[in-house]
Parts: C-alpha cells; structure tokens; sequence
C-alpha cells in the first residue's frame, strides 16, 4: 500500500471544527488555541518569579530592612525565581507558546500532526505548575536548595523545604518532563512531516528552525534531568544513596552512605547546558525573523545561520562540566571542557554579525519589534562575551561564586531572551488578534526595559570583580568589599524594581489594544512568511480554509528589484530574476 | 501547479548539498507516517533516559565504598534441591522477551498482508510473552525481598546495588508493562478492523516499541547481571 504524504491528499473531508464554547477554549485542540493557553500560564508564573527576585532584590539593597524576610524566604526565592524563569517560563513559552502558534502556520500545515497529545501536553504542563504552586502552600515552604539543587544539601534537614518541598519541586519537574515530550515530539514530526508543498527544510524561516532544533535538544536533554529527578526523589523517600555520600547533619550521622553527589551534578547540567541553548535557539530564530522583516532585507547567510543553529544544538551536549570546574575535575577534563566551550562561540558570533550584516544598508523600520530585537542583539552580545571569560577555567575558579556569574547568565539566557518574548509578541500580536498594539507604549516599555536592564545588570559586573559572593542572604562586612557596594547594591534595586514596574506597561498595551488598538489586516507589516498569509486573522480553525498553500520561494525575499512591492511572499509563484536560497551556492542546474 | 513548485525547489545536485536536499524536500523528510516518525524520535528520547539510568549505576557502582554483591549468585535459583544454577531465571526472561520480538515481527507482516487474525493472535502472543516475563519479574522481586534486598540496603554488600536493582528493572518492567497493555489495545483494535482504512503501520509502530522495550533489556541484562 503506497503512503501519501498529507500534503498531496485530498481535502475535500470535513474539518470537524469545535462547537461548543469549551472543545473550543478549554479542552481545545488547536494549535493556536493551545499556544495562547501556554503563553498565559507561563507568563503568570513568570510573574510570580518577577515578584520573587523583587523580594531578593529588597533584601540586598536594604538588608536589615524588612522583618518579612529571613534566610529562609530569601533562599526558597532565589530557588523558585531560578527554576520558574528557566523552565517554567521560558522553555514553555518558546516552545509551547510560540512552538505551538508558529510551527503550523509557517510550514503551512493545519495544525500539530496530533492534536489531542498537544492538548494533553497543555495540561499536564498546567498540572506540573500547579504542583510547583502549590509547594508555596505546604510545611517548609517551597525547596530553598538553589535552582541547581545540588545534594546533598538539597535533602538534608536544615535546607529550608526539604520537608516536602523538595518532593513537590522534583514531581512537578517530571510533569513537566512528560509534558514536554508530548509537546516535542509533536512539534518536531510537524516540521519534518507536514511541509507544504515546495516548503523544503531549506525555505523554512528561522523561528522554525530555531524551535525546532531546540526540541531536539529539549527531548534528549530532559531525560537526563528525569532520571535525576527520580533517583533524588529514591534518596529522599526511601533511603537509597544515590547521590548521598556518609554525612553528618545537626551533629548525627545520616542512613546515607556511598553516593556521589558529583554524579547528580553530571546528569543536571547534561539537562542544563543544552537548557541554554533549548531557551536561546528559539530566541535567535524569532529575532531573525523581526530582524529581517523590519530591515526589509533577506536575512544575511540564511544557510550559514541554520547550520550555526545545527551546530550549536550538538555542541551544547559537550560543555556540560564548565558548569563544575569548581566542583573539581581532572585538568584535563577541564581543558576538554573550556576548548569545546569556547568552540561555541564561533556559530554564535557568526549569528550575531549576520544578524548585523541584516541590518546593514536595511530600510529600518524603528518600531517596537524592531526596538526590542535591535536590544536583543545588544544585550546578548555583552552576556556572550561574559560567557568568553568564564568558559576559561582559570578565569572562572574566582568569578564562580560572584555576581559576575550572576549578571552573565541574566545577560545572556535572561534578558536576551526576554527582549525576544517582547519582539516577537509585539510582532505577531496583530496576528493573533487582528489588532495592531499601541506603538507609543510600546516604545516607553522597550526604553525603560532595555535601560533598566544595564542599570541593573552592568553594575553587577562590577560587584563581582570586587568579589561579592552571589547567593548570600546578607553581605555582612568583610576586608575586601567596599562600603561602596551597597550603595552600588541599592541602586541595583532601584533600578530592578523600576523595571518590573514598568512591565505594567507591556500588559495594559496587550489588553488595551485587544479592543482598542487598530484593525491590522492580515499583514501589517509587509512579511513573507506564510502565517502571514493566511485567508482569515486571526487564523480559523484549519487554518487555511479550502486549499492548503503552496510556496515557491524561501522565506527572506525582501526588497527584490524589479518587483512592485519590496516583499514577495512565499507562496507568491514566479521567478522574478531573484535570488533564492540556492543561488549563492554554484547550482548550474537552477534556472534551467 | 506541482510543476512550478518543482522547478521552483530545482534539479537535484551532486555531493554534499545534494545529500542536503534530500534531507529537506518539501512535504516530508521520511516516507512514513506521522506516528511511525514520532515514535521513532521518542525512542530515540527514551534511549536517554535508559542510558542515564545504566550511566547513573555504573558510577554508583564504582563510588560506593563496599563491595558489589555478586550477581550470579545473588540471581542463583535450584530446582527440586539441585546446585543453585547461577542466572537460569535471568536467561529463562531473557529468552521469553527476544522470542516474544519474533512473534511481533510475524505480526507485522501478517498486519501488512491484511490478515487481521493472524496479526491480532500473533500481538496477544507476544503480549502474552511481556506478561510472562513481568510475572517472572514479580518473582524475583519477591524472592529477593524475602532474602532482605531493600532500596536502601542488603545482606551482601554495598546498599546501591538494590537501589539500583529495584529502580532500572522496575522502570524497564514498567515500560514492559505499558507495552502488553498497548499490545492487547491495537491487537482489539485490529480484529475490530479499525485500520481497514489507514493501513496496519500502527502494527509496526507497536512492534517498534516492543523491540525497543527488548533491546533496552539485553543491555541491562549485560551491565547489570552479567557485569
């Protein structure tokens, strides 16, 4: 029996659309539905994390100052904030928000190829951030062990939630896990199996890309982090050793004996070096795409840019112990570590002068999606070049402990990705609704956010060569750090604080314009790609009514002489002198 | 209009972008169906997880501070009072789960020839296989609980090895157990004719699965009884 590809079936079959008001937003199946879903419950934990590093921020601006926060609270916050931001958030959003609203739409398909596993990752992702909420709410609070809950302080007593928070976190961890893979592995088949016809992977634009390459990495990363979630979880409730050597705790000796703690290390951040890069490829593919598309100009190196993705996916699984160089490694080890670390930095120095290149001699629009992916470019720029320093084993064993560290990762997997959440919200909102949002607010939203962010985060460079640890509740006084860096520690909060404020910006833009702002057509912004195209905004169920599109271009043709518009989208047919993907290699054959 | 998009996307070209090409047509990447794809990917995935398990007890292995207790004679079993022979209920599992691949590849080509029967009583076979071999599980789980093998510690030695025990056989038969229940659903699925229409690659999908679930026991069978 010969298999026929979904794209060259008939569609004359019925689409069965959602009736009922809760097929149609509770228990949806689509995907566009489904992506709102995540996009709203990650945004709504991330808003919980914001509130969290607000209470740490207080805290080290004015210590002494507020009775509310003790020890305790401080660490359960830096915990939360960590793990929250980093997978809660992020990875969700990337993957489950805009995975989920922009793969189908840009490969010009229908919808995921399962639909009834996307919903169900839906809410098993929604259960595992109820299960983390609710840890706020249990004896012991939630775990205060650091977001990389090392062992063994993770579970001996003393660690504030290691009553049960600690269990809370690792199940709801596995959830996610299992969530996840649902989401993935539907993401992943979609792109490679449900292409419109003439989508070669070759003409996909880069946030495909970006997302996809990312949940490859997400599926093999995250069976590291589950294992080490269950054999944790072992240790802490039926006594085995997996992670936990002979110790003692508050002066008697536990029933642990024989474990290696470095092993849990290993497994961790075999998961949380890809995380990075699980969090930023989608980054960098949608900031491609708002780059491109506001610069008017095809995206610099389109192919050099995908296989710098590709590149940095299986890199990523290889750099995992500069995580530990103070943990104590063999020399060599480190060696390894730091040349395949550094190596990393040349597809994503690559990326970054495409991504200049771009814009050069581009007809720049400075509009708010633009504003925040021109930010992206700068922040991520400075957080990669921190990354240079500390991927030197030498160089990272006395910044290890500082704030250095601090300002590097919020720089780089922090901010970076956020300015990219903004950019790309604000660039396909008039998709997803119909409306343009409010570009007055818009702009006073990027300013205060991206000046905010260097207020906050350049001074914590500083602090860290002056030798500041990171992850103290209170500084007390020491020889070697200035009275001067509290000051320094102040304005920091000032500054955090006046940004999470400003946020506020962002979410009354986002509602005010759902019903005030102006109707925006089906392509406002003059794109290529092929959720642009569709016939309805925001796309119906089905997404393309009768006929599913078919491209005949790749993704980037703006601003091609010789055509009336300066963009041709991709399904437009017709070969109007211009460059396409294959022209740069030599392909005799082409235009033959 | 498949004309214009072929002559949009290009001749076919020699060497390494060649191999690109191939790699990103249009439409799809492999001729299979979505599900065979997708389960492919997530056993790629669920390779992982086994291999973080192994990895994980292999150094537990070699960090705990007592000796490992020997497996072939902790797994001895003697029949009617003979000399304990070492493995026999290892190697009798073993056996029962690569036979039960063999009936699910016959499953498979009887699915594709359409003889739903066969296909049908061939998977129950198999699944009848798994279920032995998870019941021969239950057993030596409780003959070792009986003899004082817990999580947290044994009579002969370093405390992992039952952590380990307990955790990488359990998660595998929880994998095998999911695939008799997955077996004995598709198998009722097929007698019912439910794949009339879309074909029987849902066959070979579950028999994906199931060898998979095979293979993942022979290495644990390697490092962790024969190691």
């Amino acid at each position: 029996m010969a298999y026929v590809p979904l794209a060259d079936q008939d569609h004359d079959q019925e689409h069965h659309d959602p009736h009922t008001f809760i097929t149609k937003y509770v228990w949806s199946q689509d995907h566009k539905v489904i992506a709102i879903q995540y996009a709203g419950t990650a945004i709504f934990v991330g808003l919980v994390a914001l509130g969290l590093s607000a209470m740490m921020r207080l805290q080290l601006g004015f210590p002494d100052t507020f009775s509310l926060i003790d020890p305790s609270s401080y660490y359960q916050a830096v915990t939360m904030h960590g793990m929250i931001m980093v997978v809660y958030l992020l990875t969700a959003l990337f993957m489950g928000g805009f995975g989920n609203y922009l793969i189908p739409l840009m490969c010009g398909a229908r919808d995921m190829v399962f639909p009834y596993l996307n919903m169900l990752s839906f809410w098993f992702y929604l259960l595992s951030v109820l299960i983390l909420l609710s840890s706020f709410f249990v004896t012991g609070g939630p775990t205060g062990a650091g977001w990389t809950l090392y062992p063994p302080q993770t579970i001996t007593p003393g660690t504030p939630g290691h009553e049960t928070g600690i269990l809370l976190m690792l199940i709801s961890l596995a959830v996610f896990i299992v969530a996840f893979t649902m989401g993935g592995l539907n993401y992943i088949t979609t792109v490679l199996q449900y292409r419109t016809r003439g989508l070669t992977m070759m003409r996909l634009p880069l946030t495909v890309w970006g997302i996809f390459t990312a949940t490859a990495l997400a599926l093999f990363a995250f069976p590291a982090l589950l294992v080490s979630a269950i054999m944790m979880t072992f240790d802490l409730l039926l006594g085995t050793s997996f992670f936990m050597p002979a110790i003692m705790a508050a002066g008697e000796q536990l029933d642990y004996n024989g474990g290696s703690p470095i092993l849990f290390q290993h497994l961790f951040w075999f998961f949380g070096h890809p995380e990075v890069y699980i969090v930023a490829l989608p980054a960098f593919g949608l900031v491609s795409d708002v780059l491109s598309t506001h610069a008017r100009k095809n995206i610099f190196g389109y192919r050099m840019m995908v296989w710098a993705i590709i590149a940095i996916g299986g890199l990523s699984f290889v750099v995992w112990a500069h995580h530990m160089y103070v943990s104590g490694m063999n020399p060599y080890f480190g060696f390894f570590f730091a040349t395949t670390t550094l190596i990393i930095a040349v597809p994503t120095a690559l990326k970054v002068y495409n991504w200049v290149l771009t814009l050069w001699e581009g007809d720049i629009r400075l509009n708010t999606p633009m504003l925040f992916a021109i930010g992206f470019v700068f922040t991520f720029i400075h957080g990669g070049l921190t990354g240079l320093f500390l991927g030197n084993v030498v160089i990272d064993l006395p910044l290890s402990d500082t704030y250095f560290v601090v300002a590097h990762f919020h720089m780089v997997m922090g901010v970076s990705p956020v300015l990219v959440v903004f950019a790309a919200i604000y660039h396909w909102y008039p998709k997803m609704t119909g409306k343009m949002m409010n570009e007055t607010l818009g702009k006073m939203h990027f300013w205060c956010t991206f000046l905010g962010t260097y207020a906050i985060y350049l001074p914590m460079h500083y602090l860290g060569f002056l030798g500041v640890p990171r992850r103290y509740y209170a500084m007390g006084s020491t020889d070697f750090i200035p009275e001067s860096a509290q000051a320094l520690n102040a304005n920091i909060t000032l500054a955090a604080l006046f940004v999470a404020v400003t946020q506020i910006l962002f979410f009354i833009n986002v509602f005010w314009s759902l019903k005030n702002g102006k109707p925006s057509g089906g392509n406002p912004w003059g794109a290529t790609t092929l959720e642009w195209q569709t016939p309805d905004t925001p796309p119906k169920h089905g997404n393309w009514g009768h006929d599913l599109p078919v491209v005949h271009r790749w993704a980037y043709d703006y601003s091609v002489p010789g055509y009336p518009q300066d963009f041709i989208p991709q399904n437009v047919a017709g070969d109007f002198g211009v460059s396409d993907d294959h022209d740069h290699d030599d392909a005799p054959a082409k235009h033959a | 209009m498949s004309e214009n998009v072929a002559s949009s996307i290009g001749a076919p070209r020699p060497g390494l972008p060649g191999l690109v090409d191939d790699w990103s047509t249009d439409k799809q990447t492999y001729h299979v169906p979505w599900g065979k794809a997708m389960m492919w990917i997530f056993l790629v995935s669920d390779t992982f997880i086994f291999s973080c398990f192994l990895i994980g007890y292999m150094t537990v292995r070699m960090t705990t501070t007592e000796p490992w207790p020997l497996p072939s004679e902790v797994f001895a079993l003697s029949f009617f009072g003979s000399d304990p022979i070492p493995l026999i209920l290892i190697a009798i599992m073993t056996f029962i789960l690569i036979t039960s691949s063999g009936t699910m590849a016959l499953a498979v080509n009887y699915g594709y020839r359409k003889d739903k029967k066969m296909a049908a009583i061939l998977m129950l076979v198999t699944a009848a296989f798994g279920a032995s071999f998870v019941g021969m599980q239950v057993f030596e789980w409780s003959k070792l609980i009986e003899e004082g093998v817990r999580p947290w510690g044994n009579p002969w030695g370093a405390p992992q090895f039952g952590s380990v025990f307990f955790m990488v056989t359990g998660f595998h038969g929880l994998h095998v157990t999911a695939g008799v229940i997955y077996l004995c659903i598709v198998a009722r699925k097929v007698l019912r004719g439910d794949y009339d229409k879309k074909g029987y690659e849902i066959v070979e999908i579950t028999g994906l699965y199931w060898h998979f679930v095979d293979l993942v026991w022979v290495f644990i069978f390697a490092f962790f009884y024969l190691w």
